[in-house]
């Protein structure tokens, strides 16, 4: 049940993870220490650039049970939506 | 929440590399992890001023612990390590890519609460003593690791 990116671009996430720049296993770190920050049933965006999140960050959410959205690339950064779930 | 065990044998920067990002990997997915660093992996453990032991030690206890890189950062890569001017091309290439350092690695492992086990009977092998080894470690043998990895779902030889 992924978001198309229309959807995904409407989305205010109120907690935005910069992890652009940052290679493996940098993003998903960054992820488990802001996902603390994020109420339960809010959205949390992820930014990279590092390819590998795109498999990396829903395999995190499966992980964590956390629900997937969806994630879109633009102007070089990779936009990844999840929504903490627990 | 499973359980990861690494074991922790090989002291090539590469292979340690690769051992602490899966280590980090899985703790960032609230796993635990104990990694147990045996022989040549007990050298990232090293403090880098790791002073002489004052344990009793046989020449060739010395030879072996002089030997011994002191710390993550002069550990030799498996390949292309050209008495370390390998090592400090791939270093460049890795800060360029924002790659994090073996030592980084450590200090993120720690953050995270990996457990860090050093093998006592290679220390006794190789000659090192506990004050040659960095702080918030643990000491123990095979009994313990193999403990702990009855206990995990995943378990690695690097």
């Amino acid at each position: 049940m992924s978001a198309s990116v229309e959807e995904l671009k409407a989305i205010a996430s109120p907690v935005v993870v910069d992890a652009r720049g940052v290679s493996c296993p940098g993003p998903i770190l960054a992820a488990k220490k802001q996902i603390a920050a994020v109420t339960l049933g809010n959205v949390m965006e992820v930014l990279a650039t590092d390819s590998g999140t795109l498999k990396d960050i829903p395999a995190w959410c499966r992980k964590m049970g956390h629900d997937f959205l969806g994630s879109f690339e633009e102007a070089g950064s990779i936009h990844l939506f999840l929504r903490k779930a627990k | 929440m499973s359980k990861k065990t690494i074991i922790v044998f090989s002291g090539d920067y590469d292979r340690m590399m690769a051992a602490f990002i899966i280590a980090n990997g899985a703790a960032a997915m609230d796993d635990e992890v104990t990694m147990f660093f045996t022989f040549w992996g007990l050298a990232a453990l090293r403090k880098e001023n790791p002073g002489i032991s004052d344990k009793p030690k046989s020449g060739l206890q010395k030879m072996f612990a002089g030997m011994l890189p002191k710390g993550p950062e002069k550990l030799s890569l498996s390949k292309f390590n050209f008495a370390g001017a390998g090592r400090s091309m791939m270093k460049k290439v890795m800060r360029a890519e924002n790659v994090m350092t073996v030592s980084e690695l450590l200090a993120t492992a720690q953050e995270q609460g990996i457990k860090l086990i050093a093998c006592t009977m290679s220390m006794d092998v190789l000659g090192i003593g506990k004050e040659q080894l960095i702080d918030g470690i643990e000491y123990a043998g095979v009994a313990t690791y193999l403990a702990e990895a009855d206990e995990g779902n995943v378990n690695l030889f690097i």
